[in-house]
Formats: structure tokens, sequence, C-alpha cells
């Protein structure tokens, strides 16, 4: 890791000079004390300035409900993410739509993440999380995050898609770029990497698309949006068609990714933790709950306020960011016993915000906790341990919580 | 206490004694029957205590308002019947209601 900079201290510093966005607060996993000050003092809170402009925080668990279910005053248009989109790039994704066209793109690509669907997906994801596993090395020490990670989650994107198998790393790459900017999050992408990177992914998706036309019964992505009369002609449509297939792959492929990192990071740190669940391997299902409440693989969800309104006694203006930090209200003791702790047995571990609200609520939750569920049921069959050895590397972005390495060292059971 | 009986997916039936006042959802719940995971804790605003409701209990359970309409639109398999279960208050009227629950909650 580079030397880090210094950050103000969260205790002391005046609040109005809290700036939430810094993303170095993510990549040294130092945001803690910031959010839990905010929620205590200003759990509604105004910074006037930032590299992103001036934003609203909403940092308590009920009171981010209550924006992602008013998507009335609180739009999810022009985007979701606390910085701007590029001009040159004009995507249409449905996350940053509201209604009536959000429900309808909504409705046309949700049966593909359908649980019955993923029912018949199971196997082969299985067979894939298998494979991946078998594959390891025990004794020696590796990355994570490069050899079990991001292979799982491009293999699962690839699987989604039916994408040609041997370009799969494309989907990974694409991914990054997408919410890599400085300007829309704090990353380190430049404009014209991005723009390079989606047209190709644009085009080979035109391409793949005219390849399947014609094709029966298939039950990936593509072959869904070709069958639903609301989507049939979306190819037409390049920003829209390219909006949704960038949403499905990050969708897809950070946050699960860095759940499969962050779930062993977390044991590491939880020995007890692990100790249940070696005892009880039945705990899998809630402790992938626990897992994404823990790693909030999103920070935030941004809107903007389509009014001038009053909320906790604040005064928001019409076209004002409205950052509702994730990561803030899963961590709200009002909302979550304890909820600086791991616990992977948990009597309603479904209660946490990192999936969202309302109806942006995500789409692809059930497909996450199965994978997840998925990896964890195969890691028990084979490891009595997969111990961190060494600092993991964070990502640095206010928008995806995620690591770059985390070196670990396998003991097979 | 009116008695309302719920079935899963798979045929199995849950007759309750529910408690007036509070949603059928937390009437549900609290009496250990499967199939609501009712993620959101009854603020209508994760979907996942969707269920459907016997025809001719329909009136008396209720409209859905314009946020539940929200959230039940963006069910894949919504029907004419289905409500969110957290927005179902129970009152003795509804002594005698059957609701079904969906194969998934999503
Ligand atoms: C642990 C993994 C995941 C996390 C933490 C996560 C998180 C989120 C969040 C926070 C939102 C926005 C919610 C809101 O605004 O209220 C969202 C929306 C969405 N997610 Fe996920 N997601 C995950 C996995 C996935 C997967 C695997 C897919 C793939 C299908 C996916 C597809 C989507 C889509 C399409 C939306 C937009 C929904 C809409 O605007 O209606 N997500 N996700
Ligand atoms: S419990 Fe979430 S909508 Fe009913």
């Amino acid at each position: 890791m580079n030397v880090a900079e210094k950050l103000p201290d969260a205790l002391t510093m005046p609040l109005a000079d809290i700036d939430v966005s810094d993303p170095r607060l993510y990549e040294q996993d130092a945001w803690r004390p910031y959010f839990a000050r905010l929620r205590r003092e200003e759990p509604v809170h105004f910074r006037a300035d930032s590299p992103f402009g001036p934003f609203w925080s909403i940092t308590r668990f009920d009171d981010i409900v209550a924006v992602d279910s008013d998507h009335g005053s609180f739009s999810s248009e022009p985007t979701i993410v606390i910085g701007d989109i590029p001009d040159d790039l004009p995507v249409e994704m449905f996350i940053a739509m509201d209604p009536p066209k959000h429900d309808l793109q909504r409705r046309a690509a949700q049966p593909v993440v359908a649980p019955q669907n993923l029912a018949a997906m199971e196997g082969l994801i299985r067979t894939r999380v298998e494979d991946i596993l078998d594959g390891l090395s025990p004794g020696e020490p590796f990355d994570w995050v490069e050899k079990v990670s991001v292979n799982l989650t491009t293999q699962m994107l690839a699987t989604l898609f039916d994408f040609p198998f041997e370009d799969r790393a494309k989907l990974t790459y694409w991914s990054d770029l997408a919410a890599g900017t400085p300007e829309m999050a704090g990353g380190d992408v430049t404009q014209e990497e991005q723009l390079t990177g989606m047209t190709e992914c644009l085009q080979t998706f035109t391409q793949l698309w005219h390849e399947r036309k014609g094709r029966e019964g298939g039950f990936d992505l593509i072959s869904l949006l070709q069958r639903d009369p609301n989507t049939a002609d979306i190819v037409e449509r390049p920003m829209e068609f390219l909006g949704n297939l960038m949403l499905l792959i990050v969708g897809g492929n950070d946050t699960t990714r860095n759940s499969a990192t962050g779930g062993v990071l977390a044991l590491n740190q939880n020995p007890a933790e692990y100790d249940k669940l070696r005892a009880d391997p039945g705990l899998i299902p809630g402790m992938v709950s626990e897992i994404i409440r823990w790693q909030t693989p999103l920070a935030h969800m941004r809107r903007t306020a389509t009014r001038d309104l009053e909320f906790r006694g604040k005064q928001i203006r019409k076209g004002d960011k409205v950052v509702m930090w994730y990561v803030s209200g899963n961590r709200d003791e009002t909302a979550i016993e304890r909820p600086e702790e791991f616990i992977i047995d948990r009597k309603n571990p479904r209660h946490h915000i990192s999936f969202g609200f309302g109806i942006h609520r995500c789409m692809g939750n059930r497909l996450a906790e199965m994978q997840l569920r998925i990896l964890w049921e195969e890691i028990m069959r084979r490891f009595h341990m997969v111990e961190v050895v060494g600092e993991p590397e964070r990502v640095r972005s206010n928008f995806v919580r995620g690591y770059k390495t985390l070196p670990v060292r396998l003991h097979p059971l | 206490m009116p008695a309302i009986t719920l079935i899963e997916y798979n045929g199995a039936s849950h007759t309750i004694e529910a408690a007036s006042g509070k949603s059928l959802m937390q009437n549900a719940l609290e009496n250990g029957v499967p199939g609501i995971d009712a993620d959101c804790g009854g603020a209508c605003a994760c979907g996942t205590c969707h269920c459907f409701v016997e025809a001719r209990w329909l009136p008396a359970s209720g409209e859905a308002d314009a946020m539940e309409e929200a959230m039940l639109g963006m069910r894949p398999d919504r029907t004419g019947q289905s409500r969110l279960s957290c927005q179902i208050e129970v009152t003795e009227e509804l002594d005698g209601m059957v609701v079904r629950l969906p194969e998934y909650q999503m």
C-alpha cells in the first residue's frame, strides 16, 4: 500500500468540514468514526464543498429507508453516484431512471434473476465453484481476490449472458471501467480509457445480439431481452442497450466479488465466528446476509431532490444532491443490534441496507446470495481455514467498497 | 381473534390465530409461518412479504396505496390478487381469510 495520506481527526474537526465523499476514507478503511459522529450529532448533514460539489448525507438507517422509498421527492436521474456522468457517454440505465420508464425496463430484465431461473443455474454455478477451488494449491500464499473472487464472479457473468467463455475477462475489465473515473466516485480510470472500453463493450454485445437473434429458448439475459416486447428492439437504442448491459455487469460483478473477499476477512478477524461456522455449516445462508451487511459492497446511492422540502428539520433545495450512505446505515445502532460486530447467526440477518430499499432495491439480491452460499458451502467442504496472511489492499472509491488484493493461505481439512 | 389461513407454495397450510391491529406479515412471522422474508421489517420498501389474497377476501383486506402499488409492480409473479402482507392490517372482518404465498420472495 502507498504511505497513507493523513486524514483529519473525526472527533475534533468542525462538523461542517467532515467530507465523507473523500475516497481515501475507504481506501484506508478509516470511515467509521466520521459516520459515527454524523449519526450522533448531525444525521442529515450538509457538506458545502467537495470535489463532487455540495451534497447532503443521510446517515441513519430509517432516514435512508425514507429517502429510498420516496422516489417522487428524490429522483434517481440523472445518476446515482455522487459525482457526475461524462457528457460523451450518455448511457441510460434503469437504476438511474424514475418511473414509469424505470418500471418498464426493470420488469423486462427482472425474470432473468427470478429464483426459478436461479435454481436452474445452481448446478452449473456449483461446478464452476468446485473447479476454481480444486485448482488452488494449499500451503503457498496467494491472492484470494485474483484467484477466487474475480475468477468466480467473471465466470458467473459469462454464464448470465451466455458470453463466450474464453473472452470472459473482458467483462471484468469493462466492469472496472464503468464506475472508475475520478469524477464519478474518486477512482483512477481516465475518461478516454472508459470511452474506448465502453465502445468496445457495445460493439461486442451488439454483435452477440445479432448472432443470437432467432435462437429459441435461451434463458440468458440477451435472449430474455430479445423476447420481451418492451426491449425486443433495445439494440436500436445503443445508449439504453449499453446502460442495461453495464448495469448487469457492474451490479453483478464488483459487489459479489468484494463480498467473496470480505467474508474471508471478516471470519479471520472474528475467529469465534469461524468456529461457529465449522461447527454448523447450516449457518451459511444467514452468514451470507451478514457478510453482505458487514461489507456493504456499495457505500452509497445518490438521489437528486425534485423540489424544495424539509427533511428531519433540514431545508433541502430542489436540485440538491442527497447521498444515502448505506455503509453508515448498516452501522446504525438504533436499527441493528451490535452493528460493529460480525455475527453469523443473527436473528434477522436480512434486515440490512446493502441492497437498498424501494423501487430500486437490488434486482440481483437472490443471485448474489446464492453465489455466496455456494462458495461457502464448497469452501467448508474442503478447507479448515482460509487464513489471511497479510493486509488487504483496498479500492480508492467512495462508491465501490472493495479490495484489490488479499493474501491468504489455505489449510485443507 | 380472527383465524387466518396461509398456504405455502408447496401446499402446506397454516391456520393462525391472528392478533388484530398488527399486520398480516407480523402475525405470520410471529407464528413461524415460512415463506415471508420481510427484509424491510414492514416499511413497504422491499416487496419480500408478497402474498396472494383469495379473491373474495380482497375487498375486506383493504386497498393497496400508491407506494405498495409501486413495490408490487416490481414483482415478476404479480397477479390481481397480489398484496404486500405488511400492508394488510388484521381486523375482525378478516376472520376466515385465506392467503397463498408465492414460490419465492425477491
Ligand atoms: C452483494 C451483492 C450486491 C449488492 C450489495 C448490490 C447492491 C445494490 C444496490 C445498493 C442497489 C440500489 C438500491 C437502491 O437504490 O435502493 C442495487 C440495484 C441493482 N442491482 Fe444490485 N447488488 C448486488 C448484486 C447484484 C447482482 C448479482 C446483480 C445482477 C443481476 C445486481 C443487479 C442490480 C440491478 C439491475 C439494480 C438496479 C435496480 C433498479 O434500479 O430497479 N445486483 N444493487
Ligand atoms: S416487509 Fe418489506 S415490503 Fe412488506
